[in-house]
């Protein structure tokens, strides 16, 4: 019987259906977290938790203070920590935070915050267990009068919980902030993508961290602090109506407190008036009062079509955190030895209902070596890019800017060539990666054009300068031409007078070294 | 000749001296020399011609923007000495190479073009009062004179009839240049050596009984001056024949007022008698020239803009009436456009026809 052959691989293939334990699943997906290898591990180990850290302070107004601390334990093995002086995680929440995976605060919120997903952290303890089988060791504080708690935590893999191994109060000479430490497989390298340079672009962007780090050879860098101002508390939006997903609505659907299709629409979405609401509803002809979460799918696609037909006001900015003109210079003047700084702040704009903005800095000249392609430092919400730079729209935007209009070198499809750094930092309630690992961003049409037009309003700064300093070269060149000169006018004029030739040179000479500064400060004349 | 040559070195050397004295006192080297551009030249009415303005250029040798101007206006007034003191003369291209080196330590030559040199050798006349000639550098000659005229040059005589084909070609320096026999009635002046060799072969000179001289293009000095002599010793009527286009009206206007840039020695060159024969407007009505015009470009706008505001020509109701025809038709003839009515229509009725109708604009 046709049936029961049917049957049969029907039940061949139930046994071997069964749940994706979470340590599979990361170990094929490493590469989407940032842990495809042990090089990356170890950045994006440090990265997670420093990032961590600076939402940790920037959400209780205190200006961080990071410690971060590389050892390296022989055999490929490192033990790391990174310490703050944040506001601590209750004793409760701290196995869900660093035990489990997808667990956190900021993935339903529509706020500029660095970390998005809740993933970072816990991926990390999870990868420090896979390669050394050692427990994450945390300390957290969240105020001088409660105690410190000190626990040992590893993630239990089949269930995705976290397993208690130690959890006691201890002694902690800090008032308030957490500490973790982790044994890794790892590899440390300097240069280009390393985790020295991730630190030192963290610095540039967050002028206001005071950053120690301590590196496996033992070697203490200290960032200092170069602003005691708190980066702009960024608001804590509702989504757009332009930026959603048919999945989201229904979820939205499914979990909102209104009563109403009408009062969800107003409550849940930012820039939804009344009017909106019953415009939205009667085009979809939907009744006003009916419950949200006895919706059909096919009533919530109505609604979705209907909303991308109708006008709806830009969602609100102040949601958005920039870091600023000036400390954009800040920070570069800090790290960077130039000749020349320039920074620009856009106006916020809007992509598919997300507000975001761009900011581009740059430095010219000093130290920086000009027979190389300029480098690039990319930033989303302050937190530096390091890996995929060739697939992030803020590399290809770089390169679709024409460079020689503003003074630097370019061949066609590549980046510009000079003694240049090119700072881009794009903050966004919901930053566009194209991956997981948040290494690039998306080519959104209306991002691209804004990092354009920020580049190019930089552009014109250098530019400006550039002219300014090649006529300075230009007329001291001509002044030393001066002497250069002076032989040959006196050859002539010894011919034409008979003068003595070097009567002439002579007092020729003590005229231009007794007008020398006069010259160079009146652009080459002696009035 | 001799003391000419004598003094001419004086001026050179009192200029060297001048500049040695500024040096010693430790100031600011400076040539003065009046400005040579249009804003600096005005018409002068008394004498009809143009005449500089007293508007005074400084170059100072401590400057960056001067320095090379200096040196090189030094530089070939030394060459210019040398020439004197050898008594030997070069010719604007040698002067070039006499003055072009490049500079110990540096990559800058003194001179890289000869428009450069050219340009301070006529600063140079204005420095030392002395003409070109008088500095021993001379043009390259250029033009061929025929008519029922003797001269006598470096104890040669020549009678410009019997030249055979070529015509006799005209030096750049015709100071001392005496005329033995002139017996011709008037003189045509031509812009293009083509258009002499037409009338030349048809024996143009011969039946009307004139000279004929051209020279091709922009009228040279040696010309200027010959065709000057000719007008003030023998008060004989010059014409010009030029191409019906705004750089044709201006060699008639450098002929007629002298030229802007060498407006300094006007009284020597220009000549307020000539008159303009043709192409004009109404010839290419007349002679039904208008299948032969060539179209204008921008720059031939722009140019006849120019000169139509010029000074000389502003109040000049036949040459502004010429202007505007020219304007309308926005278009350009040759001389040579007369051949597409036969080769000889030049010769034989067009020139006849409007020296018997005196059909001149002055």
């Amino acid at each position: 019987m046709p049936d029961k052959k049917e049957d049969i691989i029907a039940n061949e293939l139930a046994k071997k259906q069964k749940e994706i334990s979470i340590s599979e699943f990361f170990e094929k997906n490493k590469h989407l977290l940032g842990f495809d290898n042990p090089k990356k591990a170890l950045l994006t180990t440090i990265k997670e938790a420093v990032d961590n850290s600076l939402d940790a302070c920037q959400d209780m107004k205190v200006l961080p203070e990071i410690i971060v601390e590389i050892e390296f334990l022989g055999n490929d093995r490192f033990k790391v920590s990174i310490e703050d002086n944040g506001p601590g995680i209750i004793k409760q929440q701290i196995p869900n935070i660093f035990a489990k995976l997808l667990y956190g605060s900021k993935f339903h919120a529509m706020r500029q915050q660095r970390g998005q997903q809740g993933i970072g952290i816990s991926a990390a303890v999870l990868y420090s267990q896979l390669t050394t089988g050692k427990p994450a060791k945390i300390i957290s504080r969240i105020s001088p009068r409660r105690p410190a708690h000190y626990y040992e935590l590893n993630i239990d893999t089949r269930k995705n919980e976290p397993d208690i191994i130690k959890d006691e109060e201890i002694q902690w000479n800090k008032d308030s902030g957490i500490k973790i430490e982790l044994e890794l497989e790892a590899q440390y390298q300097k240069g280009k993508r390393s985790i020295d340079e991730y630190l030192k672009q963290t610095a540039i962007v967050n002028p206001h961290l005071h950053l120690i780090y301590i590196n496996p050879e033992k070697e203490k860098i200290e960032y200092p602090r170069v602003t005691n101002e708190l980066p702009k508390e960024p608001k804590e939006i509702k989504p757009h109506p332009y930026g959603i997903e048919l999945g989201i609505l229904i979820r939205m659907l499914k979990s909102t407190s209104a009563r109403t299709l009408q009062a969800f629409l107003i409550q849940d979405f930012s820039r939804i008036s009344p009017k909106t609401a019953k415009e939205i509803i009667e085009k979809a002809n939907l009744q006003p009062n009916i419950k949200p979460h006895s919706l059909s799918r096919q009533e919530a696609e109505h609604i979705m079509n209907t909303i991308k037909q109708t006008k709806i006001m830009a969602p609100p900015t102040d949601c958005l955190s920039p870091i600023g003109q000036d400390s954009i210079l800040k920070g570069l003047k800090k790290e960077i030895n130039a000749d020349f700084y320039a920074s620009v702040t856009r106006s916020p704009s809007v992509y598919r209902g997300m507000p975001f903005q761009v900011e581009v800095g740059i430095a010219y000249g000093g130290n920086i070596p000009s027979d190389e392609l300029v480098e690039v430092l990319r930033f989303a919400n302050r937190v530096p890019l390091l890996y995929e730079q060739s697939a992030c729209a803020i590399t290809k935007s770089i390169i679709n800017t024409a460079w020689r209009n503003y003074g630097l070198q370019q061949s066609r499809s590549a980046l510009p060539q000079g003694c240049a750094i090119i700072l881009i930092h794009i903050c966004s309630v919901w930053v566009p990666y194209t991956s997981e690992s948040k290494e690039a961003i998306a080519s959104y049409p209306e991002i691209v054009k804004e990092i354009k037009l920020a580049l190019q309003e930089c552009g014109r700064k250098l530019a400006t300068h550039l002219r300014h300093t090649v006529k300075a070269h230009e007329q001291k060149e001509k002044i030393n031409l001066f002497e250069n000169y002076i032989p040959e006018v006196a050859n002539a004029l010894h011919n034409l007078s008979g003068e003595s030739k070097n009567l002439i040179i002579e007092n020729l000479n003590k005229t231009l070294k007794k007008s020398l500064p006069h010259l160079e400060k009146n652009g080459g004349k002696i009035d | 000749m001799v003391v000419k040559l004598i003094k001419t070195k004086n001026k050179l050397q009192d200029f060297g001296k001048k500049i040695v004295n500024d040096i010693k006192h430790k100031k600011n080297p400076i040539i003065t020399l009046p400005v040579r551009s249009l804003s600096n030249v005005g018409f002068d009415k008394q004498t009809k011609t143009l005449m500089l303005k007293d508007k005074i250029a400084n170059r100072y040798f401590f400057n960056v923007a001067h320095a090379k101007k200096f040196l090189q206006t030094i530089e070939i007034a030394s060459i210019s000495k040398n020439l004197l003191d050898e008594d030997k003369h070069a010719s604007l291209r040698d002067v070039f190479y006499m003055a072009k080196r490049t500079i110990p330590n540096t990559h800058i030559n003194i001179v890289d073009d000869q428009t450069e040199s050219d340009a301070v050798i006529e600063d140079l006349e204005l420095i030392a009062n002395s003409s070109r000639e008088q500095l021993h550098i001379n043009a390259n000659k250029m033009g061929s004179v025929a008519g029922k005229v003797i001269i006598k040059d470096r104890n040669d005589t020549i009678n410009w009839a019997r030249m055979g084909s070529g015509g006799w070609s005209i030096p750049s320096n015709v100071e001392d240049i005496k005329f033995v026999n002139m017996n011709a009635k008037y003189i045509i002046y031509m812009e293009k050596a083509a258009v002499w060799e037409r009338l030349h072969e048809d024996k143009f000179w011969e039946k009307q009984n004139c000279i004929i001289m051209s020279s091709q293009g922009q009228t040279t000095r040696g010309i200027r001056r010959l065709l000057q002599r000719l007008h003030f010793e023998f008060k004989i009527p010059i014409y010009v024949l030029t191409d019906f286009d705004p750089w044709g009206f201006y060699i008639y206007s450098v002929l007629k007022f002298g030229s802007i840039s060498l407006a300094h020695i006007s009284e020597k060159m220009a000549i307020p008698g000539v008159r303009f024969l043709g192409i004009t407007a109404d010839d290419i009505h007349n002679y039904d020239l208008k299948k032969h015009l060539i179209k204008f470009k921008d720059t031939d706008i722009s140019r006849l803009q120019q000169i139509s505001k010029y000074e000389w020509f502003e109040k000049n109701k036949a040459w502004q009436r010429q202007f505007k025809m020219m304007k309308e038709l926005k278009a350009k003839a040759e001389i040579q456009a007369l051949s597409a009515r036969g080769i000889s229509f030049i010769s034989e009725k067009y020139l006849p026809e409007k020296i018997k109708k005196q059909d001149f604009i002055d």
